[in-house]
């Protein structure tokens, strides 16, 4: 693994002294990690009793399945509050990206623009959309230094406003098969919407953990000054962050347009709440510095199968949400109680 | 000097502490502290960082009770733990972190939570009035109308004062106070200190500055390592003999300011005609291995140069040259890769990460070294982190401890840590020394000995005449303008003349 070359050329000293091990606090942070991991163990064990199919293959990949969108934008949100920021509008986000995609690509007659991109041309605006979104919403919040918070709210209802407006509130159906197939397309199995969400987070996770950029967000969450005084470029990390942020809540839009097999003009409303929620569960701090990859993964299962099991227990969809809502609240006091510490 | 006799019935002290012991686990914060401050009196506690200082205070202000001992407040035992308004009738800390809430006028900070009114409701007219009254009772010239986090750091202190003496409370703890006060300011604090004397109050001053301890206090008290180790008046008690209590061996405070040889090196750093918010046409040049000190009071715009040539800062005009290469401005990044180093104004504020570890702090400023790619190699990190703090003799359990976890002087040498990683052709070290102990001073300015003889050009800037001594020279800023210059072996009084703008 070693790179002897790379260790010279940064004018390291010949012989380092030796390290030493790590030590029990380390250890402990490492443990606060999977906190959430023994309530994740009870639901499923929970599941199984109490329902025959829910440990079946199939229902296993189709928890994953309906996760793989969530997991994405719960990713680009814990970027943005690992580096002290927070977007709100990355829930409008999942729905007007793949929906200009789609606009651009069907004909007219089906409610389109009437351009009739190629499909390819069309998926790929979906992430330059992404990207645009979140470009702006980086220049709004760390160029003109407004307030984060509230910008990103009206950016989520001007998004949404913009979406309903152009599709005049219907629902898209007749996009070709590219725009499913990440939902439909199966590896070992598993939809590559999964494979994607995996392969974003198993990235993200390694780059906070073992890359200069990465390592930037904590410091930039943590104390912005004492990361500019460090040499870090903190106004064009934060504009990075939320333009990769931006990018991956289209990808959500898109896994979700392929779950769901069509672009409602609701498509991502209200998921900026649940997304918090599995966040914030997963130990992500919303004061910005703290929290890990493995955090937000065990957060959005735990969501994931909850909302399973609320399925396979055929609550009455009127009550559907009122009982998800209260388990949530619920989670993030057990959470607060297993990881010892204050949510912030 | 005004002080009773310390003999049995001649003055009842405003506040005694006997035998007062303090564990937290297995550490012993305090054993067997004593102190004793007559009414009237403006008593000094020193020691060094963990000394025990801040737990007295928060023992004698109520903060922690005590596991033995007493505390006797004016010959009566201290109040229960929970009784906060019989605590403060007696005693008050002025903090270093200000207790005014800003966003409230300072009328309302002085009377917050009993405000002036009928059933709850707030006599706002009234409590401006009170508070009018009130100041104008101890002469603290500031409009209670005011919005309190525009007050001054003097006048939030005078502020605190003025609640404190409102409360009844005629003891006040003062936790280095001058740390943010220019020369004037703490000359004004020394002023109304002796003022507040003539009525009684008495305060126990904690500063790291002895010069301040022997300027405005008549006793002195020195704790080492968590014990009373003596009291004395301080005119009893030479400086030497001082800090030989506090470090528990003779050493020498600071170095001696000894003449150097001019340095003959080539030039490293040449600054002309440098001008910017709060400085205009500075130049300066530093050579390979000389130290230059920039001195001037808070305002004098020595601080606003500094931060411009370590690319906080974009000047007006003006260029600096380092190494025979443009210096960037702007861009604390390129002015690095350009081979600046520096230790920033506040720790806190800008030098460290509190989330962090020891480490990650440390080699903050090389994270793109540390292994191919921008990748951070855990191994290579520990091993950096490892060695900076053998070389600067940090205490700390470790690469991975949480940096909060250091005392103040320890934190600031992960900082310094941070500024050397890039091993730097130009190190730049505002206030390096702020806020840590005697010893931890020392070992700051041995490095800047280690650093200038690799060729290293080095500027401190301070507020401290100690931490000026090591320089070949000291430039003196008077209103954003370079008005004088000593060369090494400057006498203090000639050097503060300068700074006042009187020689």
């Amino acid at each position: 693994m070693a790179d002897t070359t790379a260790e010279t050329a940064a004018g390291a000293r010949p012989e380092p002294r030796v390290a030493p091990p790590a030590t029990a606090g380390g250890l402990l942070r490492r443990a606060r990690e999977f906190a959430l991991v023994p309530a994740l163990v009870v639901l499923v064990v929970l599941g199984a009793v109490v329902n025959d199919s829910f440990l079946t293959q199939r229902n296993i990949i189709s928890i994953l399945g309906a996760s793989a969108a969530l997991a994405l934008v719960v990713l680009a949100e814990s970027l943005i509050l690992i580096t002290g920021k927070i977007d709100l509008s990355l829930e409008s986000v999942v729905g007007i990206a793949p929906g200009i995609g789609a606009l651009l690509v069907i004909p007219a007659a089906s409610a389109g623009f009437g351009t009739t991109w190629p499909a390819w041309a069309g998926i790929l605006a979906i992430f330059v959309v992404g990207g645009a979104v979140g470009a702006f919403n980086g220049f709004l919040s760390v160029k003109l230094r407004l307030n984060a918070f509230i910008v990103s709210l009206a950016m989520l209802i001007v998004l949404r406003g913009l979406l309903t407006g152009a599709t005049k509130g219907k629902t898209l159906f007749d996009m070709p098969d590219p725009f499913f197939s990440i939902a439909t397309t199966t590896f070992l199995q598993v939809p590559m919407s999964v494979w994607l969400a995996v392969a974003c987070f198993a990235v993200a996770g390694f780059v906070l953990r073992y890359h200069r950029l990465g390592r930037a967000l904590y410091a930039i969450g943590g104390n912005p000054e004492a990361a500019r005084a460090a040499g870090i470029r903190v106004e064009r990390v934060t504009f990075a962050v939320y333009v990769i942020a931006g990018v991956l809540a289209a990808a959500a839009g898109l896994c979700l347009t392929g779950y769901v097999g069509a672009i409602n003009a609701n498509q991502g409303q209200n998921m900026i709440f649940t997304v918090m929620a599995a966040a914030v569960i997963g130990g992500i701090s919303m004061n910005g510095g703290k929290g890990t990859m493995t955090g937000a993964v065990t957060g959005v299962l735990l969501l994931g199968v909850v909302d399973n099991l609320l399925t396979l227990a055929q609550v009455a969809s009127f009550w559907k949400q009122a009982i998800y809502g209260a388990i949530i609240l619920f989670a993030l006091v057990i959470s607060r109680v297993t990881s010892g510490r204050a949510q912030e | 000097m005004t002080a009773p006799l310390d003999t049995a019935g001649e003055a009842v002290p405003i506040v005694e502490a006997e035998g007062v012991t303090k564990r937290f686990g297995s550490t012993v914060a305090l054993a067997d502290a004593r102190l004793r401050v007559l009414p009237g009196e403006s008593h000094a506690l020193v020691g060094r960082n963990g000394a025990g200082k801040s737990t007295l205070v928060n023992v004698l202000t109520g903060i922690f009770p005590p596991d033995g001992g007493q505390v006797r407040f004016d010959g009566t035992p201290a109040p229960a733990p929970g009784d906060r308004d019989a605590w403060r009738a007696r005693v008050a800390c002025v903090y270093q972190k200000s207790t005014i809430i800003p966003e409230l006028t300072v009328a309302e900070n002085l009377f917050l939570n009993r405000q002036p009114g009928a059933r709850g409701v707030i006599g706002w007219k009234r409590m401006r009035r009170e508070a009018a009254d009130l100041l104008a009772a101890w002469d603290v010239q500031v409009d209670p109308a005011l919005e309190a986090g525009r007050l001054s750091v003097q006048d939030r202190q005078f502020v605190e004062i003025a609640r404190a003496l409102s409360f009844g409370a005629r003891f006040i703890i003062l936790d280095e106070p001058t740390a943010h006060l220019d020369n004037a300011e703490i000359e004004r604090l020394f002023v109304r200190m002796r003022a507040l004397r003539e009525s009684g109050v008495a305060f126990l001053f904690i500063s790291h500055h002895l010069q301040e301890v022997y300027e405005v206090c008549e006793t002195v008290t020195v704790f080492r390592d968590a014990r009373w180790i003596a009291t004395a008046p301080v005119a009893e008690l030479p400086r030497a003999d001082l800090v030989a209590a506090m470090t528990g061996e003779a050493t020498e405070l600071g170095r001696e300011a000894g003449r150097r040889e001019p340095v003959t090196a080539p030039v490293r750093l040449t600054v002309s005609g440098l001008s910017g918010p709060g400085f205009s046409g500075a130049s300066l040049e530093v050579r390979r291995g000389e130290v230059v000190g920039l001195a001037g009071s808070s305002a004098s715009g020595k601080i606003e140069l500094a931060e411009t040539l370590v690319g906080l800062r974009r000047p007006a005009s003006g260029k600096a040259v380092l190494d025979d290469r443009p210096l960037p401005f702007g861009d604390v990044r390129k002015a690095m890769d350009a081979g600046v180093g520096f230790v920033p104004r506040d720790r806190h504020a800008q030098g460290l990460v509190p989330e962090l570890s020891v480490g990650e702090n440390a080699t903050m400023t090389i994270a793109g070294r540390l292994g191919p790619f921008g990748v951070v190699k855990p191994g290579r990190l520990r091993a950096e982190a490892t060695d900076a703090i053998a070389d600067l003799d940090i205490k700390t359990s470790g690469p991975d401890q949480p940096v909060t976890g250091l005392s103040g002087g320890n934190q600031q040498k992960v900082v310094m840590a941070r500024a050397l990683a890039t091993g730097p052709g130009l190190l730049v070290l505002i206030n390096p020394t702020a806020g840590v102990d005697v010893k931890s001073k020392e070992a700051l300015l041995a490095v800047v000995d280690q650093v200038r003889a690799d060729g290293t050009a080095v500027i401190i800037i301070s507020d401290e005449l100690d931490d000026l001594r090591p320089c070949d020279r000291v430039l003196v800023f008077f209103h954003g303008r370079i008005t004088a210059e000593h060369p090494a072996g400057w006498s203090d009084r000639d050097l503060v003349a300068s700074i006042e703008g009187v020689s």
